[in-house]
């Protein structure tokens, strides 16, 4: 088997036992990238040579701490020398942080993100950054500035998004793991659509300092990875408390492996109806149900149940988040950085013209509904009301948690579709974030993992959602289930082309 | 006439013709050691943009947190006013696009401020206006322009220049109720206020340079009318001085208007020191739509009664509550513990002396600090807290006037010395030979000469002009150099002469 | 029915400093209708007793000391400027 297919706790014994170095993944990850980027188009950024001195850096360290690798002492990592992945909404100090956007085209942070900081202090090797949709508005990754990334499932059909870039770039072998970020289902729905492991953890969970805003109570790192091992210790090289962040949550957990087992008996499902409802493919619940099916072989309950208030959370989110976009986007205005239309004469015609030839589309109109919403006589009717049917959202999670240790349902209404399928018509492609939306309302953790594949080949994912800081739950079931189905499949194909 | 001068000049706003209502925002920088926001350090005069950070310029991704000092400054401010402390308050975004606005948005406080529904009294000699506190809340200030161009006026320049160092500061707005009745009780409220603020050690309050500023809406009606009038409101009012005349203007063009038979515009202007008048600022097509929203970036701030409580045990005692203590336990006139109230450093000052003496002596304490001490500091242009004259420098000098041992005369030389070396006024006295004499055979000796040498003089008073003894009397100081006792000389004086056939 | 009409639209997009061709205007003008039109069923929605939520997180007075941090070095904080004069950011005539 190829490293850079290999499970990343598999890479890190084989670096424990000296029997590979990171410079091997490393050179073996640049390879399958070098190969597949063009068909892909995964990466925005990636430098060869750079990801090759981190790897001789870890190396070097590995080298030096030889010997006290089994000793608890605090120096050998999860992902010491391991390639990891990030979004390009993911500030990298003194390398390129463009959002997929031509107004930050040019963006050179000054700072690392919280996570980056964390996952340097393991000296782990970034290997690039990843493509998506444009400030993470939409659910195809055809909003980029830089190109659509492709499936590597069927390159013709999109990886989902906005964390495109991160699920495609997992699934086709370019890196073991990525940092992506979900604001309405951005990692949990590509990586149902890639067929990888996608996590969402709690809000605050995981610091968003350098994480690009798009709708800041919504949105949260998390880790795609091929397994849910990988997720786990992931999530633990991350999360945690963060002085810069006001919202990250003060104490919770730090290592997720112990929770790694497999034993689900006498757990209590709840399978919402109304996210196993005609909007989603047959394929899709019959893949699901099949998981179910599994869980109750297992010695799981499982149980049909309802939220009702799930009809409004499409409705809720798409004033919620553009409304905060709306705000957060502001201060893109060819001041400070970023695009800036230098032939302008006064301010208000420079940032106009700046504005509109910077964003794309689907950013502009986010930017117009959300300001709409919280425009002087709209707001209480838009995003007052948004704010309390969310309330009504997050008591049915309450009463559903009281009975349910997960809920269980579809990842996403459909399997990959075609690029350009839905590309003109908003409305029908917000529908691909149905069963992802309530979570983050809720400020949940949830993940997405490989069900199986469809007739045609293409992946399907089956969300499992736990109640805020029960990701102890999530992955003691993910984990469970990941044996059960015993997915493990890769689309292999891409390199035999 | 449509000119605003002509206009000017046949107004009829008198006192009595018409009624004016002004309300005021004023804002307040706080002197914490870090931004509101982020660590950066506040500074005043530094490099531009080199007091900044990733968070204060708006860089992508950053977080606000808020700075804890700077909530307990608010708190003390809201509790001084005798504002309602609101247990639960929260941050909004005031959308708007500035180039001075790293974020376009401004993290301040909107229908949850920290503080609500106070009142600041204030003294208008003979007599005292409460005036309403709508709100006390917490922002964070704008960065700085500055505009190319030889004038450096926004409309004659054709770029300008954003510096970020100030932006982040921590800022404190507070908001009067329409209660304020004229321009005059517009510039004591602000005067006032500053003093309340100083004294409670939040803010350099230093108008000059921006930490203290205001805006003023000002409305007048006719005498007894119904109703509200058209208010205008009033920008760039830095000084005591300009906000009263800013005001005064303004009431005089609104009266006008109103005589002229045109109406007032509700609008924004500018008031020019040099002009002495206010200029409406170009009006904006449209009015500003703030879209405020609770910022998600940022939590509740809940304020229980043990952290207010705690606050309010830091609060110094404050100017009202000085001045009772001085009238009623010092038993200084009102006018007296006013004046000593009225700076904290002044108030400190004497305090220290009223420990260090008599309490039938405070009333000559307080005479000495507001008489010489004051004019000598003035002009030196210090602060009473930086003088050379200790607390127990001016006691020993009043002692030493009270026991007759310096005459009031010498005493106000001695005390500028002392003001100028730092010297104790024993020290001064001594080295000077500036001792009184009020040793009476000493003093006998002396008025026997004078008396012996202007038998004239003594021919005038003994033939019943009394005031002649005036000139012997200064005959008797020139012959002692100003130091001899002037009652005792009058006393021994006279005995002499009666003695004397 | 129309829920936004073009004049607001154009009222929008001033509050945002965008700029759009005539031809987006409409577009979006009528994409905006759909959405708005679609969201519009949060108002069937029983909200009698459910306060807004604005954070799902129940923490609050998240404070930091007042304690000084360095600042980027002027360089830095002047790094991605488009455009600069001296040590400050230019900006075109404010209008
Ligand atoms: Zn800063």
């Amino acid at each position: 088997m190829r490293l850079n297919f290999l499970p990343a706790y598999e890479l890190k014994n084989m670096l424990q036992k000296r029997e590979i170095s990171s410079e091997d993944i490393a050179s073996q990850c640049l390879k399958a990238t070098e190969r597949l980027q063009g068909k892909l188009n995964a990466y925005i950024y990636f430098d060869k040579e750079h990801m090759l001195s981190q790897a001789r850096a870890a190396d070097a360290y590995l080298k030096e701490i030889c010997g006290s690798f089994n000793k608890k002492d605090g120096k050998y990592f999860d992902f010491t020398g391991i390639p990891v992945a990030v979004k390009d909404n993911i500030c990298t100090k003194d390398i390129k942080t463009t959002c997929a956007s031509k107004i930050l085209s040019d963006y050179v942070p000054v700072y690392d993100a919280t996570v980056i900081q964390r996952l340097k202090s393991q000296k782990y090797v970034l290997s690039g950054k990843l493509n998506m949709d444009e400030f993470a508005m939409g659910s195809s990754n055809e909003n980029s500035a830089f190109g659509p990334v492709k499936n590597p499932w069927d390159t013709e059909r999109v990886p989902g998004g906005s964390s495109g870039g991160p699920a495609a770039a997992v699934a086709a072998g370019l890196v073991p793991c990525s940092l992506g970020s979900d604001t309405g289902g951005s990692i949990r729905q590509p990586a149902s659509l890639c067929g990888v492991v996608g996590l969402k953890p709690t809000y605050g969970l995981v610091s968003r300092y350098g994480l690009v805003a798009f709708a800041s109570s919504l949105d949260q790192i998390g880790p795609i990875t091929r397994n849910v091992t990988d997720s786990a210790n992931l999530l633990s090289a991350i999360c945690g408390w963060d002085e810069y962040d006001s919202t990250s949550i003060n104490g919770g957990l730090h290592d997720y492996c112990q929770f790694l087992y497999d034993n689900i008996k006498g757990l209590k499902i709840g399978v919402p109806q109304e996210l196993m409802s005609g909007g989603v493919d047959a394929a899709i619940k019959e893949s699901v149900n099949g998981v179910l099916k599994l869980a109750e072989s297992m010695g799981a309950v499982v149980e049909m149940t309802s939220l009702p208030s799930f009809e409004y959370a499409l409705s809720v989110y798409y004033i919620i988040a553009p409304s905060e976009a709306s705000s957060n986007l502001s201060r893109f205005d060819g001041v400070r950085y970023g695009y800036r239309n230098r032939d302008a004469t006064s301010l208000r015609s420079m940032y106009r013209s700046t504005r509109a030839e910077g964003f794309g589309p689907e950013v502009k109109r986010r930017i117009m509904i959300g300001t709409y919403c919280l425009s002087s006589g709209y707001y209480d009717a838009y995003y007052e009301k948004a704010q309390r049917v969310r309330t009504l959202i997050i008591n049915d999670f309450k009463k559903a948690f009281g009975k349910y240790d997960v809920l269980i349902s579809p990842s996403s209404p459909t399997t990959a579709f075609k690029i350009g399928e839905k590309s003109d018509d908003p409305l029908s492609m917000y529908m691909s974030d149905i069963c992802t939306i309530p979570v983050n309302l809720a400020g949940l953790p949830a993940i997405s993992i490989p069900s199986g594949l469809s007739e045609n080949n293409l992946p399907i994912g089956v969300q499992i959602i736990a109640d805020t800081l029960r990701e102890d739950l999530i992955f003691k079931t993910a984990y469970s289930l990941e044996k059960a189905i015993n997915f493990n499949k890769l689309p292999v194909h891409l390199y035999e082309q | 006439m449509s000119s605003e001068k002509n206009n000017l000049k046949n107004s009829s706003y008198t006192d009595s013709s018409y009624e004016t209502i002004i309300g005021l925002e004023t804002h307040v920088e706080l002197a914490t050691n870090t931004k509101m926001f982020c660590g950066c350090a506040l500074s005043f005069g530094a490099e531009p943009n080199s007091k900044t950070c990733p968070v204060c310029l708006g860089m992508p991704g950053t977080l606000p947190v808020i700075n804890k000092r700077a909530v307990e400054f608010a708190v003390k401010i809201a509790i001084a006013l005798h504002c309602k402390i609101n247990s639960y308050s929260i941050f909004h975004r005031k959308n708007y696009f500035y180039p001075d606005m790293p974020k376009n948005y401004q993290i301040s406080q909107y229908d949850y401020p920290l503080g609500s529904s106070g009142y600041l009294d204030v003294n208008m000699g003979d007599y005292t206006r409460r005036i309403g506190i709508t709100r006390v809340h917490m922002e964070e200030d704008t960065g700085k322009l500055i505009h190319t161009g030889s004038s450096g006026r926004i409309s004659e320049s054709d770029s300008s220049i954003v510096d970020f160092n100030r932006a982040g500061t921590p800022l404190i707005e507070i908001v009067t109720e329409p209660d304020i009745k004229s321009p005059a009780e517009a510039k004591e409220y602000l005067v006032a206020l500053r003093t309340l603020l100083l004294y409670l050690d939040v803010s350099d309050c230093s108008m000059e340079q921006g930490s203290l500023r205001c805006d003023a809406n000002i409305s007048i009606k006719k005498a007894g009318s119904q109703g509200m009038g058209v208010k205008t409101e009033i920008k760039n009012l830095n000084s005591f001085r300009f906000l009263q005349r800013g005001l005064e203007y303004e009431e005089q063009r609104q009266a006008a208007l109103i005589e002229n038979g045109e109406k007032v515009m509700q609008q924004t202007r500018h008031y020019d020191h040099i002009t002495d008048s206010t200029k409406a600022l170009r009006s904006k097509e449209e009015a500003h739509d703030y879209r405020y929203f609770p910022d998600p970036d940022l939590v509740p701030v809940f304020m229980d009664d043990d952290m207010v409580e705690g606050i309010k045990s830091s609060i110094p005692e404050l100017p009202s509550a000085k001045i009772e203590r001085y009238k009623s336990g010092f038993g200084l006139p009102e006018a007296d513990s006013r004046f000593l109230a009225s700076d904290k450093n002044t108030a400190a000052y004497f305090e220290s002396c009223a420990a260090l003496c008599k309490k039938d002596r405070l009333k000559s304490v307080s005479n000495w600090i507001i008489g010489d001490f004051t004019a000598l500091l003035n002009k030196a242009s210090i602060s009473i807290s930086s003088a050379k004259i200790k607390p127990s420098g001016l006691c020993s000098l009043i002692d030493m006037i009270e026991s007759g041992k310096i005459s009031i005369r010498s005493a106000k030389s001695v005390f500028e010395e002392m003001f100028n070396s730092g010297k104790e006024p024993q020290e001064i006295v001594k080295g000077k030979d500036m001792e009184q004499i009020s040793d009476g055979s000493v003093l006998e000796k002396i008025i026997d000469d004078v008396i012996n040498k202007n038998p004239s003089v003594v021919e005038q008073y003994k033939s019943g002009k009394e005031k002649a003894i005036g000139f012997l009397i200064g005959q008797v100081m020139a012959a002692t150099k100003g130091k001899a006792n002037p009652a005792l000389v009058n006393e021994i004086l006279i005995k002499r002469l009666k003695l004397n056939p | 029915m129309k829920i936004i009409s073009g004049q607001e639209v154009r009222h929008i997009a001033k509050l945002a400093e965008l700029d759009f061709s005539e031809e987006e205007l409409s577009k979006i003008t009528s994409q905006l209708d759909d959405i708005l039109e679609h969201v519009a069923i949060i108002t069937r929605a029983d909200t009698s007793g459910a306060e807004p939520t604005s954070h799902t997180l129940k923490i609050s007075n998240v404070f930091r000391e007042d304690k000084v941090r360095q600042s980027l070095a002027k360089e830095d904080a002047l790094k991605n400027a488009p455009e600069r004069c001296g040590d400050g950011f230019l900006v075109p005539k404010i209008d």
